[in-house]
């Protein structure tokens, strides 16, 4: 049981953390302009096939990461158009753009690489897997400071509360949630690059695998707050390192592997919990999934 | 002028969604009307064609149905892929645990296990919104991902045969298996695995329209979908109206297991479902959240995944992923309504209204 709980687990937990970081983040931004996000899946599939697409063909994996950062915004224009302009329900869009997401980097990768489903294998010195680590911990304090001491986060948190007052008092609703949906594209864009050209070196087929919603379980967990949520992701990282790491080494008293089922399970349980309010009250922003019209 | 404006707008979004992925298809080189010639073709064809049309649509109208009955009453059900995964699971337990006995009584407690076992695993996010108001959009997700897991933990731990490399469970009894459709029906051969589920998927939707249009109950829950507090007002408790909801809904997604499991592979198979939770999602907005609009919605999307498989054979660049980016586009046509309509969206059904 010793050897497991090494730096090796501590520095597994930190590169599982980070995409989950970046993608909860984002969510955290367009949740708290009133906007349900749960593309965020979907965008980070757009960002993890962008990268390694781009980064295979122009060989540079910062241009790479750049344009995963713009498929996620674009992915993200999208849901804001349907969702903010076209007042759609919120929950139907995000799940119209992750069936989308699913299809559709498959469905490119075909065509450009004749493969089934996945981008060429990208050599090592055109990775980048540190530099999306430290921007994923850097942008805890940013983002805690950008929404809790600036106006511009001042303005997002009061439209996703209240966007009737926020509107009378001179804020541009709409506008606000435009910023909201499209940062969180960005940043589920950039933990999506990560995956392809940071944690491994080309995209696979639904290479996310739930990491989106993992993220969005982490943003409930973490109460809609900065802090708060990169600890939850920290939390569902070290499980998943756990389960990794677990995997052939501990063996229950009966000699039988501990089924990795039950430790995946535990980032979905702890928010069923969590948001049933036992272990405090998880409140969503009051404004959440509810499209703002102008009375006229 | 009602009836053309329900068929209307779904159409609309079907020939934009075409459009767009049409334009795709010409991006990459490709020639669209030769795509759309091998998605379509093959699906008239008798038997193969038609038989396995009906046989992919049988589950999507389960799931169309599941997410219309929660949406009639202001849910969102995105769980039913968590629930038919457990609906099935203990169909096959069921299958396997009393195999010896004979169909008169494993046929029905098969079937009870379906739909049990999907009705309360969409009763618990009913439950959880009813007594704590907790979302059941977040919770219906968290519990598709708890149910893939425990469904393929007690396959890989328990029912599997010892050295099966393929994750699926031993065979259920000869009793639990449900006639396949080539059995009454001359010229369609019974290697095509369309059963009678989909005749119970039929009976399903009259069924369910009985329920919700000309009974009380149905009333009460189309009441609190309409309006909640207003139900509440004229005496319907709404927290109820929703764990019935649920539990209805989870149900009908849970028949999948019927289909799945008596009719086609007869033992549970770890990761069969091709999305069908998600899908229903969309087969119940094209379809206008009305049992008839589900099959028609539920066709069209079996047309499609059948006619993916040739795509894939027969084409030189597209994939049959262009099914997936054709179901998310319509999705979203769908849901943006008002994008066509203008100041028509006031008569759409997506405007749900906050429990």
């Amino acid at each position: 049981m010793r050897d497991i709980f090494t730096i090796a687990l501590i520095w597994s937990t930190i590169r599982l953390a980070t995409p989950l970081i970046l993608a909860a983040l984002g969510g955290m931004f367009s949740e708290r302009s009133g906007v349900i996000n749960i593309a965020l899946e979907g965008m980070m599939l757009a960002g993890a096939f962008t990268a390694a697409a781009v980064t295979h063909a122009v060989a540079n994996p910062y241009v790479g990461l750049a344009a995963g950062m713009t498929a996620g915004l674009l992915i993200a224009l999208v849901h804001a158009v349907a969702c903010i302009r076209y007042r759609a329900d919120q929950v139907v869009t995000g799940t119209a753009i992750n069936i989308l997401m699913i299809g559709m980097p498959a469905f490119l990768s075909g065509a450009f690489f004749l493969s089934s489903g996945s981008t060429p294998q990208l050599p090592k010195e055109q990775l980048i897997p540190s530099l999306p680590i430290i921007a994923a911990f850097l942008l805890v304090p940013i983002a805690w400071y950008v929404l809790y001491k600036t106006p511009f986060g001042l303005r997002l948190r009061s439209v996703g509360e209240n966007p009737e007052a926020a509107d009378a008092a001179g804020v541009r609703v709409w506008r606000m949630r435009y910023a909201g949906v499209l940062l969180s594209g960005v940043l589920a864009g950039m933990g999506g690059a990560y995956l392809s050209i940071g944690q491994s070196s080309l995209f696979t087929r639904n290479m996310t695998s739930g990491r989106g919603f993992i993220a969005l379980a982490a943003l409930i967990f973490g109460k809609w707050r900065p802090v708060q949520t990169m600890l939850a992701c920290l939390l569902f990282g070290f499980t998943e390192a756990v389960s990794i790491q677990m995997q052939g080494v501990v063996k229950l008293p009966s000699g039988d592997d501990i089924p990795v089922q039950f430790i995946h399970m535990v980032p979905y349980l702890l928010t069923i919990i969590v948001l049933a309010g036992f272990i405090g009250a998880s409140r969503p922003p009051r404004a959440l999934g509810i499209p703002y019209q102008k009375e006229r | 002028m009602t009836l053309f404006r329900e068929l209307f707008f779904p159409l609309l979004a079907v020939v934009a969604a075409f459009v767009v992925a049409a334009l795709l298809i010409l991006a990459i080189g490709d020639n669209p009307l030769v795509a759309y010639g091998l998605l379509f073709g093959s699906a008239f064809s008798w038997p193969d064609g038609i038989g396995y049309t009906l046989f992919y649509a049988t589950p999507l109208i389960f799931t169309g149905l599941a997410v219309l009955v929660a949406f009639r009453c202001g849910l969102l059900n995105i769980g039913a892929e968590g629930q038919l995964y457990i609906a099935a699971f203990a169909t096959a337990w069921v299958g396997i645990r009393f195999a010896e006995q004979s169909a008169w009584l494993l046929l029905p407690l098969a079937f009870m296990a379906a739909i049990v076992a999907g009705g309360i695993w969409g009763g618990i996010p009913g439950v959880l919104k009813a007594r704590f108001g907790s979302h059941e959009v977040i919770n219906t997700i968290m519990l598709n991902f708890i149910a893939v897991a425990l469904a393929s933990y007690f396959t890989q731990y328990h029912y599997k045969v010892p050295g099966d490399p393929i994750m699926q469970t031993s065979e259920i009894g000869a009793g639990a298996h449900i006639a396949r459709l080539g059995k009454f029906i001359p010229g369609l051969p019974e290697r095509i695995p369309v059963n009678l589920a989909f005749i119970l998927a039929l009976l399903a939707c009259i069924l369910v329209y009985l329920f919700l249009w000309r009974t009380k109950w149905g009333y009460e829950l189309r009441a609190t979908g309409t309006n909640p507090t207003a139900a509440e007002y004229g005496g319907i408790s709404v927290r109820k109206q929703i764990v019935i909801a649920m539990t209805i809904s989870g149900a009908l997604a849970g028949m999948v297991g019927i289909n799945e499991v008596l009719g086609y592979r007869y033992r549970y198979y770890d990761g069969f479902s091709d999305n069908y939770g998600f899908t229903g999602i969309a087969v119940a907005l094209l379809g206008r959240n009305h049992p008839i609009g589900v099959i028609f919605a539920a066709l069209l999307f079996a047309i499609l995944q059948r006619g993916g498989i040739h795509v894939d054979g027969f084409s030189q660049n597209v994939t049959k992923d262009i099914v997936q980016v054709l179901q998310g586009t319509i999705i979203l046509f769908v849901a943006c309504e008002s994008f066509f309509s203008g100041q028509f969206s006031r008569f759409g059904l997506l405007r749900r209204s906050k429990v």
